[in-house]
């Protein structure tokens, strides 16, 4: 998983029926510092907000599981809602 | 999934074993601004509407083959949507 901030949402009509019924959201990449690498387009699970920083997965075999398909074109998946994250011993709150 | 131009189409007549039918499009990646990020691609249209010069998503690596109608096929990019409007923080 990764860690990542939601940036954006993507509204699409025209797509695989499969992402008919999921809420795309546009989130940068992390590193623990902040600073962002990059970027992925992720389905919502969670009910994640923009500015939320959230945990990211990325690998097709447990996005599946997640959304309790056998087969699909979907690999990232916001699982969850980061609250604090401690590196170093030091705790950054974000909430 | 990552943004992405497209900017035109392959036709290849000789293919493996289940890929006829399906369209391929050359795809520009783009960065979340929508500017051009790294080299061009080829990906097969799963949503067999995306033209040239759409705002499209897709989807790479092995799930890619799963979005189209016959999922044991060798394709490692596929269109899944074409982007309607992109609502971002900053703007």
């Amino acid at each position: 998983m990764r860690i990542g901030k939601v940036a954006g949402t993507v509204v699409s009509t025209i797509n695989i029926p499969l992402l008919d019924r999921h809420r795309l959201l546009l989130c940068d990449i992390e590193d623990v510092e902040g600073r962002p690498s990059g970027y992925t387009i992720a389905v919502d699970v969670v009910d994640a907000g923009v500015g939320d920083t959230v945990l990211i997965l990325d690998e097709g075999s447990s996005a599946r599981q997640i959304l309790g398909l056998e087969w699909g074109a979907i690999r990232a998946v916001v699982v969850g809602i980061v609250d604090e994250l401690v590196v170093d011993g030091e705790g950054r709150s974000l909430i | 999934m990552q943004l992405g131009r497209v900017l035109g189409s392959v036709v290849a007549t000789e293919k493996v074993v289940g890929l006829e039918g399906v369209r391929l499009l050359i795809v520009q990646p783009l960065d979340k601004t929508r500017r051009p990020k790294g080299g061009t691609l080829v990906a097969a249209d799963a949503v067999s509407m995306a033209g040239p010069g759409e705002l499209i998503y897709f989807v790479a690596s092995r799930e890619a083959a799963e979005a189209l109608p016959e999922r044991f096929v060798p394709v490692d990019h596929a269109i899944v949507g074409i982007v309607d409007e992109l609502h971002l923080e900053e703007e």
